[in-house]
């Protein structure tokens, strides 16, 4: 099974980021090959929708479980209907949040916010 | 102006929320009589609330968003990659549309090689037209939650496009982003509104840049005036900005604009302000008008 994780940086010290749809990079770690492949999240730089593509590159990506800090509801709209759950992680250690979700440990995530679409607008 | 038009287009706008638009381009209109009052500030628009019009008629605003036909769609994603909103995602063998992000601007449906997407109509707001005394108002309403009101500032400049005897007064939204470019792109002269203060200047630069970039003739309303010194008019001077003129800050005015009255109708001293300032951007106008031909 595949881990999502959205990275601040491509090195896996560098700690989950607090953002999903903006992140800079995404961490797939691959729990059979205990793998670790880094994904550049092209729709960091999105106008608008950045969550919704980024989402879609979980999806691609064939990510089983996403493990993130929070999500907007238009991210978790895609990763629900492609039926990959989220939890919400504690702290920002890569290792640990990996280990707490294997151990199920880490709970859903389950505050959605409404997004930050209308902040600054137009 | 247009030749054989004969009526002028004045836009009102700002840096920020609060400065007098409204007051402004109410007052303007309420003092010109037969004029026509346009509210484009579609997200808070309040300029009914002053002149709380007779006869009000409602018409819906659509977008046009693609729907798809799962059954056509073979999953090449061509609409997905090219959407710059991300208003499509693909999952599961399956195109979704997120309505809310979508911008209409149709070409996913040009592109997809399998005809799966078409257009459909989607509501997003409503014009309102009324009749204040002898202003006319159209008032234009975006719903909660959509992406964007230049559809309806479109729709409520269109309407308007014709008319060739009557003033209009455009109540521009707040700032310097697309809906406030979309309600000055055909002003003959825009009025910007400004703070005596620090914040002040740095909204009325804002404005300032816009009007520039569009090559729009302009003056500077200097609103809430006190008997200190006014950065917005030390800016004035020093880019040499025409001032047309300045109101000053009175608990009258407060009261009269709390209380949703229109002041030019309800205070004398007001109606010979605003004549008087309507008299100055007519004189501007005409001006301009003169020196481009």
């Amino acid at each position: 099974m595949k881990i999502a994780m959205p990275m601040n940086e491509k090195k896996v010290e560098s700690g989950v980021c607090m953002s999903f749809g903006r992140t800079p990079y995404f961490l797939v770690h691959d729990t059979e090959t205990k793998e670790n492949l880094f994904i550049e999240n092209t729709a960091a730089k999105s106008t608008g929708g950045a969550g919704i593509k980024a989402a879609q590159i979980i999806v691609d990506n064939k990510a089983g479980v996403l493990l993130t800090p929070r999500c907007g509801e238009n991210a978790a709209g895609v990763l629900e209907n492609a039926g990959i759950k989220m939890y919400k992680t504690v702290g920002d250690s890569v290792v640990s949040n990996i280990e707490a979700y294997i151990a199920g440990k880490l709970s859903l995530l389950e505050d959605i916010h409404a997004g930050f679409h209308d902040h600054g607008k137009k | 102006m247009i030749m054989g038009k004969n009526n002028m287009k004045i836009a009102v706008l700002s840096g920020k929320g609060g400065t007098g638009k409204t007051l402004v381009s109410v007052n303007l209109a309420a003092v010109a009589k037969k004029a026509i009052y346009i509210d484009c500030d579609v997200e808070e628009p309040n300029g009914h609330l002053f002149f709380k019009p007779d006869d009000k008629k409602e018409k819906e605003v659509y977008v046009l968003i693609p729907e798809v036909n799962n059954n056509l769609c073979n999953g090449c994603r061509k609409c997905v990659d090219f959407c710059r909103f991300n208003a499509l995602a693909y999952i599961k063998n399956k195109l979704f549309v997120f309505e809310e992000i979508c911008h209409s601007c149709g070409g996913c449906i040009m592109l997809c090689p399998q005809n799966a997407l078409t257009e459909r109509e989607k509501p997003i707001g409503k014009i309102i037209e009324g009749v204040s005394e002898e202003v006319y108002l159209y008032t234009g309403m975006l719903d909660p939650g959509e992406a964007s009101g230049v559809p309806i500032i479109k729709e409520l400049l269109e309407k308007n496009k014709s008319v060739s005897d009557r003033d209009i007064f455009i109540d521009c939204p707040p700032g310097s982003a697309c809906v406030v470019m979309e309600s000055i792109k055909d002003a003959d002269y825009c009025i910007l509104v400004a703070e005596p203060t620090v914040f002040g200047v740095h909204n009325l630069n804002m404005v300032y840049e816009l009007v520039t970039l569009f090559k729009k003739p302009f003056g500077v309303i200097l609103n809430k005036c006190m008997d200190e010194r006014d950065p917005a008019e030390e800016f004035c001077i020093e880019n040499k900005i025409k001032i047309l003129g300045k109101i000053k800050f009175d608990k009258t005015l407060g009261k009269l604009n709390s209380e949703a009255q229109i002041a030019v109708r309800t205070n004398e001293k007001y109606k010979v302000i605003f004549t008087s300032l309507l008299e100055t951007v007519k004189k501007e106008v005409r001006n301009e008008t003169a020196s481009d031909s």
